[in-house]
Order: C-alpha cells, then sequence, then structure tokens
C-alpha cells in the first residue's frame, strides 16, 4: 500500500470543502444567535460555491485515492456537479423559506451541506463499505431535515416514516455487501467484477445483487419500494424534498450503475425491468388522482424513476449516458418545481393543494412561468431537458429491443401529460376563489429559478454538451 | 450592397424565423404598460413582415430544390441538424404567417384588455414556432417547431378565450398531441432504419429505392405521419376539435388558427406524406380523397344550419381545406397548385372572416345571427369589407378564391370526374351558405335597437382589413406572381407521382 498523497486529498477536496464550511456554519450558528442568522445561509451558499469550484479543480486530477477506496472520473464528476448544484439552489430556494417557516437555520444548512457530503461519496466510492458508510451520511441528514418542521405533525411523521423505512433499507443493502463480500472477497468494485468473471455467479452473489437492489430501490423510490415516497414528501419541508428528490435519488443512481455494470453483476435485468415497468404505471396512475402538488410530484418522481430505469434496463453504454443525462435533467426541473412549490406553500405550508394554484398566473406570473417550464419539461415537451430526456432514454431501450418498455413508457408519458397540464390550466385558465394578493419574489429564490430553468432549458436547447459528458462518464463506468 | 445582399440571403431564414421570438423576450423585460407592449408587438411583427419580403424579392423561380438553405450540426448523437429552407411552397405559406401577424397585433389591440403582456408573449413565439415549422427540413427538427406551437396557441384559447375556453384549450391540445405522438414514432424509425433526420436525404434515399427494407414499414411511416397531419388540417372525421377551439378562442388566435395552424396540416400532407411516400400516397389517395370529399360537403352542411356567426366560419373551413386536400391528392399539376394556392387564399380570406366576425363581437358581444340583420345600414364600410371578403371566399373571378378553387377542380376532373363533380358541389355549398348568411346579417331591415347604434369601423380597424382585401384582389388578379414559384416546387413534389397520374386518367 501506497502512503497517502496530497493528491488523495484533493481528490475528496469537494467533499472535505462542503463538511468544512458545514462544521464552520455549526460554530457560527451559536455565536450569532437565533436573531441575526442569515448570514448562515451566506456560508452555506459559499460553501456549495467552492465545493463547485473544488470539483473543477479536481477534474484535473482523476484517478483513485485512499487506497482505492475513492475514484475520481468523469462520472464521479458529472455527479459532484449534479449534486453541487442541486444543493445550491435549495440552499438559496431557503433563505426565505426558512423566515416564513420560523425553522432554526443553523442545523438546517449544516444538514444539507453534511448530506450533500454523503451523495457527492456515493458517486466517487468504489468500494462497497464506504459506498455504505456515505448512503447513511446522506440518508441520516436526510431523516433529520425531513423533520424540520417541528411544529407540524405531518412533518415528524414524514421523519418518523423516512427513518424507519430508510434504516430497513440500508440494512438490506449492508446485508447484500455482506453477502458480495462473502462470495467474492471483496468489497472493491473492481476486484468484485474480477472475480464474478473469473469464477462466475453462485447463488450467493444473485442474493447479495437481490439485497442491493431491494436497498437502492428504496432510495429511489423505485416500485414496490416506493410507499413511503407520498407521505414522507408531503410531510418535509418543500425545500428539503425538492433536495430529497434529486440529488440523493441521483447518488443512489450513481451507486446503482456503479454496482451492476462496473462490478458486472448478474441476474438484474429482470427485477429492473419489473421495477421500471412498475415504478412507471403506479407512479403516473396514483398522480393522477392526487389533490396536494406534494404528493403528486412524489407520485411524479416514482414515475420519473420508473423512466430512468428503462435506460437501466437497456444496459448497453448508451442507456448508462441516457440514464446519466436524465438524472441531470431531472434534477434540474425537480428542484426547480419544488422551488416554487415551496415558496408558494406561505407559512405553515397552508397551501399545497392543487386548488390553490387557480390563478397563480396572474398573481405571480414569475412562478406561474417557471413553474409551467418545468412541468412542460416534466412531460417532456421538446426545447426542455426532459424532452431530451426521454428521447434518449427511449431510443436506448429501443437500440436494446425492449420495445414493451418503450410502449409502456410512452404510454405512461401520455398519462402523465394529464396530471400536469391539469396544473397549468389552473394556474392560467382559472380564477382564484378570493382575491389573494399578488406574490412577491426575493432574490434567493429568483436566483434559484433563474439556476433551475436555465439548466432545463440548456439540457433541451443544447443536449450536446452534456450528453457527451454522459457518454464519457458511461465509458468511465464500464472500462 | 451586394455583399450585403448576399450575406442576408444566407441569414434570412434564421432571422425571419427568430425575429418573433427575439421580440418576445424583449417583451419580457418591458414593464407591463400595455400601450407600451401592444406598439413593441406590433413593431416587431411588422419588422418581421417586411424582413420576410427579402424571400420572394431573391427568390429563383426557377431553380429547382430549396433555397436560402442553412444547414448546421444541431445535436451529433443522434444527427440532428439545424436545416432550413425554403421552396415555393414554403416560402409563400412563411409569408403568409408573417402578414397574418401584424394584422392580429393589430385586430387584437382593444379586445385584449387583461393580461395584455402574456397575450402578445404567446403570439410572438407562436409566431416563431410556426415559421419554424414551414422552413424546417430536418424531421426532428420539424417535430420540435411542430410541438411548439401547441402550447402558445392552447394558452391563447385557454387564457384569453370565450366562455367553455378551458374545454376547447385542452380538447385542442390532446387531439393535436396525440396526433403528433404518432408523427415522432414515425419520425424515430425513420431515424432508426436510416441513420438520418434529413428531409432532402430521406426522400433521394426513398425515391432511389436505396432501403428496400423499409417496404413493409413504408404503409405505417405513411399512417403515422397521415394522422398527425389529417387531425390538424383537420380531415373528417377528426374535425371535432376544430368548432370548439375556433368558437372559443378570441379573434386573433382564431386569424392565426384558420390563416396558418390549420394550413401547417395540409403542408404536412404535401411536404412529407406526398414528398417522402409517392407510392403509399398514390395507394392510399382513394380513401382520402374520399374523406376529402366528405369534409366538403359535410363541412358545407353544417355550415348551412349554423345559428352561430363563428361556428359558420370555423366549419366552412373544414369544408374548404377538405378541398386543398383534394386538391393535393389528385396528383396533378393543376390540382396540387390549385391546393397551395388554396392554402394561401384560405389564410386571407378566412383570416379576414374571423377578424371582421371579431369586429362585430367587440361591438354587440354576440355570434348569434338571430341578434343580427340590417347591418349595412348603421356600418356601410363594415359591410363592404365583409362583402369583399365574403366573395373573395366563395371564389368570384378576380378574386383569389376562384384561382384556387378552379385549379383544384380542374386537377379533380383530370384525376377521376366524380372527385371533380363532387368537390364542386362544395363550391356551390360554400356560395350557398356565404350569401345567405351575408343576407341575414346585412340586409333587410334593422330588427335589433342594439344594432342601430353599432359604430362602423374605426381607422385601426381599416388598416388591419385593407391588406386582406387588397391582397385578395392582387392574388385573384394576377395569380401568376404567386404560381410562378408555386409550381415548381409542386413539380418536384408531384414528379414522383407522374406514374399514377397516367394510371388513374389513362393515356
Amino acid at each position: 500500500m501506497s502512503a497517502i498523497t496530497i493528491l488523495d486529498y484533493v481528490r475528496i477536496l469537494p467533499e472535505l470543502t462542503l463538511a468544512l464550511f458545514g462544521v464552520l456554519i455549526m460554530v457560527a450558528d451559536p455565536l450569532l444567535g437565533e436573531q441575526r442568522a442569515r448570514p448562515l445561509g451566506v456560508i452555506a451558499l459559499l460553501g456549495t460555491l467552492a465545493s463547485l469550484a473544488a470539483t473543477t479543480w479536481q477534474a484535473q486530477h482523476p484517478g483513485p485515492a485512499w487506497f482505492g477506496m475513492v475514484r475520481v472520473d468523469s462520472f464521479s464528476l458529472f455527479f459532484h456537479v449534479v449534486i453541487a448544484l442541486v444543493a445550491l439552489v435549495v440552499v438559496l430556494v431557503s433563505f426565505e423559506y426558512l423566515e416564513a417557516q420560523e425553522i432554526r437555520q443553523g442545523e438546517y444548512y449544516a444538514l444539507i451541506l453534511f448530506g450533500a457530503v454523503g451523495m457527492m461519496l456515493m458517486s466517487s466510492a468504489v468500494e462497497l463499505v464506504l459506498i455504505f458508510i456515505a448512503l447513511e451520511i446522506s440518508s441520516i441528514s436526510t431523516y433529520v431535515l425531513a423533520g424540520f418542521r417541528r411544529r407540524a405533525a405531518a412533518s415528524a411523521e414524514s421523519s418518523l416514516k423516512y427513518f424507519l423505512l430508510g434504516s430497513f433499507a440500508t440494512a438490506f443493502f449492508l446485508y447484500g455487501v455482506a453477502l458480495m463480500f462473502g462470495a467474492t472477497g471483496s468489497t472493491e468494485i473492481a476486484a468484485i467484477a474480477q472475480a464474478l468473471r473469473a469464477g462466475g455467479a453462485t447463488s450467493l452473489v444473485y442474493l447479495g445483487v437481490a439485497l442491493m437492489l431491494v436497498g437502492l430501490g428504496f432510495k429511489v423510490a423505485a416500485s414496490p419500494f416506493h410507499v413511503w415516497t407520498p407521505d414522507v414528501y408531503e410531510g418535509a419541508p418543500a425545500p428539503v424534498v425538492g433536495l430529497m428528490s434529486t440529488a440523493p435519488k441521483a447518488a443512489a443512481f450513481a451507486v446503482l450503475l456503479r454496482v451492476l455494470f462496473a462490478a458486472d453483476s448478474p441476474g438484474w435485468f429482470w427485477p429492473l425491468w419489473l421495477a421500471a415497468a412498475l415504478s412507471m404505471t403506479l407512479g403516473n396512475l396514483g398522480a393522477l388522482v392526487q389533490s396536494n402538488v406534494k404528493r403528486l410530484l412524489a407520485y411524479s418522481s416514482i414515475a420519473h424513476a420508473g423512466y430512468l430505469l428503462v435506460a437501466f434496463a437497456a444496459s448497453s453504454e448508451i442507456g448508462v449516458s441516457a440514464a446519466i443525462f436524465y438524472a441531470a435533467a431531472y434534477a434540474a426541473m425537480n428542484v426547480g418545481a419544488f422551488a416554487v412549490v415551496s415558496h408558494f406553500a406561505g407559512a405553515g405550508e397552508r397551501y399545497v393543494e392543487m386548488d390553490d394554484y387557480a390563478g397563480l398566473g396572474r398573481r405571480s406570473p414569475v412562478l406561474a412561468a417557471a413553474l409551467t417550464l418545468f412541468l412542460l419539461s416534466l412531460i417532456g415537451i421538446p426545447v426542455t431537458g426532459g424532452f431530451f430526456a426521454k428521447l434518449y432514454v427511449f431510443s436506448a431501450a429501443l437500440q436494446a429491443n425492449l420495445v414493451g418498455l418503450v410502449v409502456l413508457g410512452v404510454v405512461n408519458s401520455a398519462v402523465g401529460a394529464y396530471y400536469y397540464l391539469r396544473l397549468i390550466v389552473l394556474m392560467y385558465m382559472r380564477e382564484g376563489n378570493e382575491e389573494q394578493p399578488a406574490i412577491r419574489v426575493p432574490a434567493g429564490l429568483a436566483a434559484g429559478l433563474a439556476l433551475s430553468a436555465a439548466a432545463t432549458l440548456y439540457l433541451g436547447v443544447w443536449p450536446q454538451q452534456v450528453l457527451t459528458y454522459a457518454l464519457e462518464s458511461a465509458s468511465a463506468l464500464l472500462h | 450592397m451586394n455583399s450585403l445582399l448576399a450575406s442576408l440571403d444566407r441569414n434570412i431564414l434564421t432571422l425571419v424565423t427568430f425575429l418573433p421570438l427575439a421580440g418576445a423576450l424583449l417583451l419580457l423585460l418591458v414593464p407591463r404598460r400595455d400601450r407600451d407592449i401592444r406598439w413593441l408587438a406590433l413593431i416587431v411583427t411588422l419588422g418581421t413582415f417586411l424582413l420576410s419580403l427579402h424571400l420572394p424579392a431573391r427568390f429563383h423561380a426557377g431553380q429547382p430544390g430549396f433555397q436560402y438553405e442553412v444547414n448546421q450540426s444541431w445535436v451529433t448523437s443522434p444527427p440532428i441538424h439545424y436545416h432550413l429552407g425554403a421552396d415555393g411552397i414554403s416560402m409563400w405559406l412563411v409569408l403568409l404567417t408573417t402578414f397574418l401577424s401584424p394584422l392580429c397585433v393589430l385586430i387584437s389591440w382593444k379586445s385584449v384588455q387583461d393580461r395584455v403582456k402574456e397575450f402578445f408573449l404567446l403570439l410572438l413565439v407562436l409566431e416563431t414556432a410556426m415559421i419554424g415549422v414551414f422552413l424546417a427540413l430536418d424531421l426532428f427538427l420539424f417535430y420540435v417547431f411542430w410541438e411548439a406551437t401547441l402550447i402558445p396557441m392552447a394558452l391563447i384559447i385557454g387564457m384569453f378565450g370565450h366562455e367553455r375556453r378551458v374545454y376547447a384549450a385542452v380538447k385542442f391540445f390532446l387531439f393535436t398531441m396525440i396526433g403528433s405522438v404518432f408523427m415522432l414514432a414515425a419520425i424515430l424509425w425513420l431515424y432508426a432504419q436510416t441513420g438520418s433526420f434529413d428531409y432532402v436525404t430521406l426522400q433521394e434515399a426513398i425515391r432511389l429505392g436505396h432501403l428496400p427494407h423499409l417496404h413493409s414499414a413504408m404503409l405505417w411511416l405513411f399512417l403515422g405521419f397521415f394522422i398527425a397531419f389529417a387531425v390538424k388540417v383537420p380531415l373528417f372525421p377528426f374535425h371535432t376539435w376544430l368548432p370548439d377551439a375556433h368558437f372559443e378562442a378570441p379573434t386573433a388566435g382564431s386569424v392565426i388558427l384558420a390563416g396558418v395552424l390549420l394550413k401547417m396540416g395540409t403542408y404536412g400532407l404535401l411536404r412529407f406524406n406526398v414528398g417522402l411516400f409517392p407510392d403509399e400516397s398514390r395507394v392510399h389517395a382513394p380513401w382520402i380523397a374520399v374523406l376529402a370529399i366528405i369534409g366538403i360537403i359535410y363541412g358545407a352542411l353544417v355550415a348551412m344550419v349554423q345559428p352561430n356567426l363563428k361556428k359558420l366560419v370555423a366549419y366552412s373551413s373544414v369544408s374548404h381545406l377538405g378541398l386543398v386536400v383534394l386538391g393535393i391528392f389528385t396528383f396533378t399539376a393543376a390540382g396540387t397548385d390549385g391546393a397551395v394556392y388554396q392554402m394561401l387564399n384560405h389564410g386571407v380570406s378566412t383570416g379576414a372572416l374571423f377578424m371582421l366576425v371579431g369586429i362585430l363581437y367587440e361591438r354587440r358581444h354576440t355570434f348569434d345571427l338571430q341578434q343580427f340583420g340590417g347591418l349595412a345600414t348603421p356600418m356601410p364600410v363594415y359591410a363592404t369589407f365583409f362583402l369583399f371578403i365574403t366573395l373573395s371566399s366563395i371564389g368570384l373571378p378576380l378574386l383569389n378564391g376562384f384561382v384556387g378553387e378552379f385549379l383544384v377542380l380542374s386537377g379533380a376532373f383530370q384525376a377521376r370526374m366524380l372527385y371533380g363533380i363532387l368537390g364542386a358541389t362544395g363550391v356551390i355549398w360554400s356560395a350557398a351558405y356565404m350569401l345567405w348568411m351575408y343576407k341575414r346579417v346585412f340586409f333587410g331591415e334593422v330588427t335589433n335597437e342594439a344594432n342601430q347604434a353599432a359604430p362602423d369601423l374605426s381607422a385601426r380597424e381599416r388598416i388591419a382589413l385593407w391588406p386582406v382585401a387588397l391582397a385578395a384582389l392582387a392574388m385573384g388578379v394576377a395569380p401568376m406572381l404567386w404560381l410562378a414559384s408555386i409550381d415548381p416546387a409542386v413539380g418536384a413534389i408531384v414528379r414522383s407521382a407522374a406514374p399514377v397520374l397516367a394510371r388513374m386518367v389513362g393515356p
């Protein structure tokens, strides 16, 4: 084993930066006191920006680090950027939200940064135990964040439910890791791949893969492990849901990609096929009957996990790159949608029913236009990132001859269009029940919305650059 | 000067397409002072129209193929190109779009009072999308523009329309959306088989028979495109969304819908169905012609019994567009020339009719025919314009409708006598219901007190109506100005269909 060099630190620099800023927030919090907590948000903002800068710097120093536990390659870099940007938007959106909800700011921002550390590490870890630890760091932060609306019973329910079921799921994952270790004699992805190629797969391996799939399936909210999603999303603070439904999911998908494809695991095809089909169908059907916007978006996120798994089932390099692209596009549009929902919800999250959105186009043209853009992207209308994301996923699936899944996916997209459109119709074509005041859009939210809207449009108009990165990442992962 | 013109030649299509969008972005930044916004929208649309005049001015009528082409890579995998080009067909449809847009701004000057900024924003975005549809020569790019017309139009209907606007907007959206999913499937399938989205490349490959393995799929590809376009035209029996959408839409929405959006359907049939799949088109021409004839007669009969002025004009569109489709699927030079000419005519005449109906609505807030009568007395100028446009719509010689209808019918007679006879009844029907409508609205005594006080046209309304009236006259008197460039373009598409002509009309 080689000694630890400076490069080892560079290769986890974004994580280190975030952790450092998180600690800084914890230290500054008691010094500032509750009344003057604004600077904490600014520290968090700087932290995400610094980690973004660290990621770009890190890009010049790819390679393994920490005795082969971490690996910096195009794949990990891609997800680092996505996670850092999502955290950035969430922090921006939280400025106003926290004051409106009277939520204590110190721990909130610190936990977001710590959570992001875990998610980033999930995407760069190439060793199962470290992956597990990263998964736990990310999960525990989000368990706590889900319960931050202390005075709301729904938030406590959300946190507890997420915690209980989430712990179960990570336990499954850990069990899978143990079995995998037992079968192949290693916890390093590369070594596992070698062992599997050399020795073939035993029933122990199949069991290990299945258990890991259960754990990760829970994290990405894929059917049949999705039942927690609506309740948790409904109760948790809206910006946190914006985070939960995008960044940890992207990270979990990254882990799934590593575990399945980099490790050459067997036996995942039909489970994933089934999970994709079920997630798309149940997610969309569930969303059809919702009247609460957060629950609607929860079901929609299940459906989108399904579309993403279609790309997994395609399993080729194109499929993997489509999945990566989809994760980025989905993160942009969903975090944006939740940014609007967070602000519109108002103090105590009173306005989260669909009917509350009637006449929003008049009360706040900016919020309504932004939400419309994100919803159109979720439908998959051209000139938005969601369109190319779906296109890449379905064309990859077609090339892999998964006609059944594609047909199911297209039918589901049509069903999905209906409930997203219902919200747009409400905002623009119906009048609100009472005379409601215009809604002010604070600077932080405006910046967050602008960033996610720009990303959504960028991916829809010039997808080439990101697609090239995604293809590079896919080949970095597979070779 | 020459180098300036030459560089304009290279960039003209991009400029014309995206100028309205740039105007829309500018509009975003302008504060909500309704007057400024209206003027800005007018300036942008007028500027686009003036710029688009460059197209016919520098167009080489005799030269085959597409002109002013731009072809750049947009996305490399899959290979999607930003490929625009104009031939005699698309050029005039673009001009129709840019011609009607400033008039739509004028006609909405007073009638849109609420959410003015949103309205003109949507109108400008819609203009860019429509122009893009006519110019795109990459199937994927075409699809993107095609879909991009959908949202602004649905929002215009749903936000600014009449009572049942939400129902109409959703119906419009769903019909078109479902139709275009089939087209997307066909486009992707074609790409999967050939590796190209490029119209010109695909057309060559299919024509030269380079794609024998595609033979069994041809039928489905043809139908995929056909459904999307037939819904848009709308061809019987896909027409049910049209009366609702037209009736509920605000005036400018109806003008754009009738004037341009429906043409996207007939343009698509001609460009993609006939252009890419000439053999399939020939095989399926009989039943498509039958649907078109049913549309002609059915639309006319329903229009005849409409108690509602705006619905009457809407159903007349079904009838007129049926004639256009019939013309396309006669596969004769005359018929198809006439179909293209009739597309332009219908845009001018029916666009004008919707403007006139909208002007009346602003005064009386009703479309009910029974409420009118004797309007010629209080509104003589309005009545004159209305008569002029009515005559142009029913095809009076020396006005535009005559040229188009004559060409289509002579093509139909060449193709099959029965088509010609049945199609010709459509012309007769249209004269009947339009003139009867005119009589009920304008002649006789003023029965309703409210009509007595209706003011005649304002200066703004006259400015909006004069250009269409002049266009109708010019197109009737000097059709060769248009046909000289339409004919070669149509020839390029129909040429591939020549054998069938021989089969259908005999040696």
